[in-house]
Parts: structure tokens; C-alpha cells; sequence
């Protein structure tokens, strides 16, 4: 037997300096690459030409609310983890460090937009008001969904990366469609009800997400018609291991550019400026004027999954200059600064939060099991010989299984025999 | 009853669903004002306009998602691609995304976008123009493949294909877009059902089972063998998924030989999901083995050799003999 080797706890220093300068650079942003922040991490709140009326239209209620869903959803994420831990999630993926990016930009969305997220948007999915303990069902393994979209224009999350991307487009596509043959029928003087509000899409996607090829095709697509759709995409600098420098050199808002429409690379830790920027973005497209992309500047403080050990790729050290950026630090900082905020309105935040964990801890452990007979209802829409063929056979399978009367008072805690055979949910 | 090329009919069969409903439009790469590479959108674009017959980039992964974006927002888009192999950028988007979504949302969202592909060899074409990838799509649940040998189902299986509401790939059989056929536009008569399979010529002694391009070829092999005084049933199979097992089962059982052609490899394609059905099904009516006729397991090979390759009715003669012999 060899020597043991214990797995190192952080990886292995081999870099030269400067390239380790430039990637530090490429990592934390450059002074040299505009980027719109109006929150600096210590509290204060600066000026910015175009967005400042933006964030002028924020009152203390609306500052509250933002902080109040950060601290709910980074409070969540805490207790979906440790459901992980704890065998009661397959998976989970953390968004601590990304709240002010999914908060800001999902409170600039209006109920008539739609959202497609891709995994890790639990925030946004809080300001969508989908059920939080909806979003644990795909991690629990009883649906690949868990919510339905119709009801908050809050898309599936979709795990391939960057395919929602299209998706969106080709929504926003519709939405043009459907306000052009509402404007007809305005001028046309039928309309006997209120035009309905403008609508826009808005899809995220993340530095790893930004290498793909459909987001290409979508940003081709969105200017070639100028669709009504905002690509925001969280650069939180690790796709899984992978340094954001591998997926892009330039800031991945300067892409906008070659596609011929606006791109804005924000603080996306400032959920003021994020706020601001997603509000102007989402107008923008609802006005008709296009499409427009956001890189919300952020950082993945935890793994990329519960299965992830962020030791193996990067250094504490790193993620400690990014503590020190934390979106909810700074934004308590100014509200206790400007007195709109004090502890009872922490203390009672924090409440929630611990009701909340208790609420979607509780929601987890009932959450039921499908019968996999929904998995044959739900293949296709219309009837299907293939389908029916081998639901039969299941069912003839099944029955096969099913104990005789005699032997049905089974054993305390033996499972209900009858349990495969019925249940059938639609 | 009118005479016209399956080009037309398709054609034909898309103006009549741009008709009759708003929320259709096709999209794809040269359909509007070029009228499609095979002339199939020919003149739709001027009638129904850019917002209903839209030229898209040149990205067949964009095509196939936007497309799926839009059938969320309640419209039923016709995608074109252009040819069968360029079909492989969207394959993601067709295999993850538009097979999966009705189950992946637990019944609650509908994709119904119908996916177009001309597909098949005997054009004398260059590379990934002539392949027949259909057993790689029909391998993905959710997903419905049909594919026309006439004019009258070329017609008709457009405008049934945009009526279903789960997604629906058509392969056009590109060599045959130029035969012409009787077609009646106001009665689809026993086409109605776009996923059951015709039994063209009753037979007694065989069965060949065709679909798309080689169904002409299975009629004309079925003529030769009748000259041998042996009586071939010929089946179209029209629907590759799902496959009305039913009509050939019964075929299979009354006949007791059964050959499949299709321009695809065999290997792993539909021919042997036929063969192991039926054996499952008829296997005590069967007098000999299913027996596959297709491809060869090797890339479309270049065009001066295709008819060495594709199943001819002398391949499918070959097969019946071999059937015939047990």
C-alpha cells in the first residue's frame, strides 16, 4: 500500500503572477469596463446619468421589500441545502451571492411579462409568487416541473443550458404578433375593452450559459426582429469550475454590440442598480424598441451544486473579497442610514425567513410521489396506441404483484400492497 | 379531385391551415420570397405576409426554439428545415425541449409545432442532402413522425400534422416531390386518420411494408412478383410514430411473410422495431422470418453510388425470394 493522499482543501498554487493578475482582473472587473452601480458595498448611494431617475422611483417600502426577499430566499436557500444534507433533496443549487441580481431584475418584471429562468433562479421565482416549495419538487424527484407557468408566467426551469433562450425569443415573437393584431383591431375601433399592457420577456442565463450556441442563435434571432426580450445573464464567474475568463475576454455585455442592440453590464450585487437597469431594459423592449442584454456582475459565493466542492478550483481568498461585496450587507447599510429601516424590521425579517424554512420543510416532507401512470398520461397530449399498449401491460404487470385478501392485513409499517395499483391521477 | 405534384399538395395543404387559422405561421431558411429550396412555400409569403411566412437566420437550433417559444404564446408554427441532414443543430432543441415539454410541465403547457424535413436519396445530391435520419426521432417519446408516399396524404397530413396538438415532425420525401397524384381537398376520405397505415394492394402470400419514398417502389416490386404469380400485400405505413401495429400484425398474420423497406440503415431503424413487434405479435402465424431491406451501415454514400445503396425493387424482390423460400 502507497501513502495515503487526503484530498487537498484548497487547490494547488501553480500560476505565474501576472496571469493570475489578469485572471484576478477578468474575475472581480476591471476599473477600465463601465459598469453601473448606484449601492457601493459600504452603503452609500452614487449617481448614474440615465438610471439614478430610475432609482428615484424607489420609496422606503420598496427598499424594505427588496431587502426583505433577499434575506427570505437566501434564507431559503439555506434550508433547501440542508434538505439536501439531509436526504430529503436529490440536489440543490445554491444562489447565495446572486440574491441582488434575481431580486432587483425580478421586481422590474410586470405579472404581464413572462420569465424564463434556467436553474439556480429561485429569487426571481419569489418575486413571480410561485409557491417556494413548488420550485423543491424537481430537487425531490417527483416532477421535472412543479409549477404551472400559466400561472405566473414563470417558465420551467430548464436544465439544458441556455435552450430556454430561444424559447424566450420566440415568446417575444408571439407577444409582437398578438399587439399588432390587438393595434389592428383598436384602429379598426372593435375594440370594446382596454388594450392590454405591454408585455416583454425576460430570460437569464450565466456565464457558462453565455458560451452556447443558442444564445447566439437567440440574440440573432431577437435583433433580426427586434423581439421584445431581455437576455439577463448573471456572470457569477464559475460555470461549475470553470473561470468566466474561459467562456468570455471581453465583459459579456460588450456582445450586445455584434448583435446590434444595447448591453449594460451592471453591479449585480446593487439590487438598486439592477432595479434601475432591468426597469429601463424591460421598457425598452415593451416599447418596441428591442432587445437588450444585461450582465448582472455577480458571484457565486457557495458551490454550483450540493455536489460541487468549490475547494477543488478556487481560492477562499477569492470568495472572501466577494463576502465583502455581499447585496444584503450593503442594502441594510443604507437603510439603517437613512433611518427607513431599524431593528424591529430586521428582527421581523428574520422571522419570516425561519417561517418560511419551517413552511417549505414541512411542504418537502409531503410533498407525494407520483404515480408513474401520470408519466403515461402526460407523454402526449393526444391519445397514443404505444402509450396505451404499455400502460396495459403495466397494469396487467402490476396486478400481478397485488397480495390475496387473506394476506392483506399485513404487517404494522409493511407498505399498502394495493398502493401500484391504484391512484391512477388523471 | 385535382391532379398535382406532392409538392403542391404540401403547399396547397399549408395555405388551406394559414387560412383557416391566424395563429399558424411557417418558418424556416429561404421559404418566403425564393419560396423554399423545393419551391413548397411557393408564393405564400406574398399572400400571407412576413409576419406569417417568415425567412429566419440561418440557425436551425434558433428555428426549432423560437418556434417552441411561440407555440407557448398560443401559435402553431410550421418549421421548415431544409434538408434532412441540416436537421442536427436543432436536434437539442427538438429531442430536450419540443418532445419533452407537455410531460416535463405535468400536462400543463402544449408545444404543437410541426417540423418539416424533406428527407431521403435518389436526387443525386452532395453530402447530408440525401439521409433518412428518421429512426433517431422516432426513438424520442413525444414526439409524433409521419411522412407521406402521395399527393392526396401529402396534402392532408400538412394540415392534420398542425392540427395535432402534440408536435409533429412530417418527412417529405424529397425525390417523390415532383409525383403527381389525385387529391381531394374537401374530402380526406380513408386519410383522415394520419397515424394508421394503409394496406394499397391486397396480397396473400407476403406482406411489404414501405413507407414514404419506397412505397411506389413496394407497389412496382408487388407488380413484378405477381408477373412470378406470387400475390404481395403492400402496406404504407404512413406513421412512424406511432405505428399502427394493428394493420400490419393483421397483414403479417394473414399473409405470413413480411418484408420492410425503407431507405434508412437497418441497423437499429424502424425495420427491426416492425420485425420484433411482429414477432412478438404474429410469431405462430409467421412462415419465415421479418426480413429488413435498407441502407448499409455506412455514412449516405456519394451520389454516384446511391443506387447501389438504396433499396430498389430488385433489393425488395431479393428479400420476398428469401421470404418465400422458408
Amino acid at each position: 500500500m502507497g501513502a495515503t493522499h487526503l484530498p487537498s482543501t484548497e487547490f494547488d498554487e501553480t500560476a505565474a503572477d501576472d496571469q493570475l493578475e489578469a485572471e484576478a482582473e477578468a474575475q472581480l472587473g476591471s476599473p477600465a469596463e463601465p459598469m453601473v452601480q448606484l449601492l457601493a458595498p459600504d452603503g452609500t448611494l452614487g449617481t448614474d446619468p440615465v438610471f439614478s431617475a430610475y432609482a428615484d422611483r424607489l420609496d422606503g417600502e420598496k427598499l424594505r421589500g427588496f431587502y426583505a426577499d433577499m434575506a427570505k430566499i437566501r434564507r431559503f436557500d439555506v434550508e433547501a441545502t440542508a434538505l439536501q444534507r439531509q436526504g430529503q433533496l436529490a440536489l440543490w443549487v445554491p444562489l447565495t451571492g446572486q440574491e441582488a441580481a434575481q431580486i432587483g431584475s425580478g421586481r422590474a418584471s410586470q405579472p404581464q411579462d413572462y420569465i424564463f429562468p434556467t436553474y439556480r433562479e429561485h429569487g426571481v421565482a419569489l418575486t413571480r409568487n410561485v409557491d417556494l416549495a413548488e420550485l423543491l419538487r424537481q430537487f425531490r424527484g417527483v416532477s421535472n416541473g412543479g409549477w404551472n407557468p400559466k400561472d405566473t408566467n414563470f417558465h420551467l426551469y430548464t436544465l439544458v443550458l441556455a435552450a430556454q433562450t430561444p424559447h424566450a425569443v420566440g415568446y417575444a415573437m408571439g407577444i409582437q404578433r398578438d399587439q399588432k393584431a390587438a393595434a389592428a383591431v383598436a384602429a379598426d375601433g372593435a375594440q370594446d375593452r382596454p388594450a392590454e399592457p405591454k408585455a416583454a420577456v425576460m430570460v437569464y442565463f450565466g456565464d457558462g450559459a453565455s458560451s452556447e450556441g443558442d444564445v447566439h442563435e437567440s440574440m440573432v434571432f431577437a435583433a433580426s426582429y427586434n423581439a421584445p426580450v431581455v437576455f439577463f445573464c448573471q456572470n457569477n464567474h464559475w460555470a461549475i469550475s470553470v473561470p468566466s475568463s474561459v467562456q468570455t475576454r471581453i465583459p459579456l455585455s460588450n456582445r450586445a454590440k455584434g448583435y446590434g442592440f444595447p448591453g449594460i453590464r451592471v453591479d449585480g450585487n446593487d439590487a438598486i442598480a439592477v432595479h434601475a437597469v432591468t426597469e429601463w431594459a424591460l421598457e425598452h423592449a415593451r416599447e418596441g424598441k428591442g432587445p437588450v442584454l444585461i450582465e448582472a456582475f455577480t458571484y457565486r459565493v457557495g458551490a454550483h451544486t450540493t455536489a460541487d466542492d468549490p475547494t477543488k478550483y478556487r481560492k477562499s481568498a477569492e470568495e472572501t473579497l466577494w463576502r465583502a461585496k455581499d447585496p444584503l450587507d450593503r442594502l441594510e447599510k443604507y437603510l439603517r442610514a437613512q433611518g427607513l429601516a431599524d431593528d424591529a424590521f430586521f428582527d421581523q425579517v428574520k422571522a419570516d425567513g425561519d417561517e418560511l424554512a419551517a413552511y417549505v420543510r414541512k411542504t418537502t416532507y409531503d410533498l407525494e410521489t407520483p404515480d408513474i401512470r401520470t408519466a403515461f398520461a402526460n407523454t402526449y397530449v393526444e391519445a397514443h396506441p404505444l402509450v396505451a399498449e404499455e400502460l396495459a401491460w403495466f397494469e396487467e404487470y402490476s396486478a400481478g404483484f397485488a397480495e390475496t385478501p387473506e394476506h392483506n392485513s399485513a404487517e404494522p409499517g409493511s407498505p399498502d400492497p394495493d398502493d401500484a395499483a391504484t391512484g391512477v391521477a388523471r | 379531385m385535382t391532379t398535382m405534384t406532392i409538392a403542391k399538395a404540401i403547399n396547397e395543404g399549408l395555405r388551406a391551415t394559414l387560412d383557416n387559422n391566424p395563429r399558424t405561421l411557417l418558418m424556416g431558411e429561404d421559404i418566403g420570397a425564393l419560396g423554399g429550396v423545393y419551391r413548397v412555400t411557393d408564393g405564400l409569403l406574398a399572400e400571407f405576409g412576413a409576419d406569417r411566412v417568415v425567412d429566419t437566420p440561418l440557425a436551425e437550433s434558433g428555428i426549432i426554439g423560437t418556434a417552441i417559444g411561440l407555440a407557448l404564446r398560443g401559435y402553431l408554427p410550421v418549421c421548415e428545415i431544409q434538408f434532412d441532414g441540416f436537421v442536427f443543430p436543432g436536434f437539442n432543441q427538438i429531442t430536450t425541449q419540443l418532445a419533452k415539454m407537455h410531460a416535463r410541465s405535468n400536462g400543463n403547457l402544449t408545444v404543437p409545432v410541426v417540423v418539416r424535413i424533406p428527407y431521403g436519396g435518389g436526387i443525386g445530391s452532395i453530402e447530408h442532402h440525401s439521409e433518412s435520419p428518421e429512426a433517431l426521432f422516432a426513438h424520442t417519446a413525444g414526439l409524433r413522425i409521419i411522412t407521406p408516399s402521395n399527393a392526396h396524404d401529402a396534402y392532408w397530413m400538412t394540415r392534420q400534422a398542425v392540427e395535432c396538438q402534440d408536435p409533429v415532425i412530417v418527412f417529405e420525401p424529397k425525390r417523390r416531390y415532383w409525383l403527381k397524384g389525385e387529391v381531394d381537398t374537401q374530402n380526406p376520405g380513408a386519410s383522415a386518420d394520419p397515424f394508421k397505415a394503409h394496406v394499397l394492394r391486397e396480397g396473400t402470400d407476403a406482406t411489404v411494408v414501405a413507407y414514404g419514398p419506397l412505397v411506389p417502389v413496394a407497389l412496382a416490386a408487388a407488380d413484378a412478383a405477381a408477373e412470378d404469380g406470387h400475390s404481395i400485400e403492400v402496406i404504407d405505413l404512413r406513421s412512424i410514430s406511432p405505428i399502427d401495429f394493428d394493420t400490419v400484425t393483421a397483414s403479417a398474420k394473414k399473409t405470413g411473410r413480411l418484408v420492410v423497406a425503407h431507405e434508412a440503415p437497418t441497423f437499429g431503424g424502424i425495420g427491426g422495431e416492425i420485425a420484433a413487434r411482429i414477432s412478438e405479435r404474429a410469431f405462430l402465424s409467421l412462415e419465415a422470418p421479418v426480413i429488413r431491406v435498407g441502407g448499409f451501415h455506412m455514412p449516405y454514400p456519394v451520389a454516384k453510388v446511391e443506387e447501389d445503396y438504396l433499396p430498389d425493387i430488385d433489393r425488395i424482390l431479393e428479400a420476398l425470394d428469401r421470404a418465400l423460400a422458408y
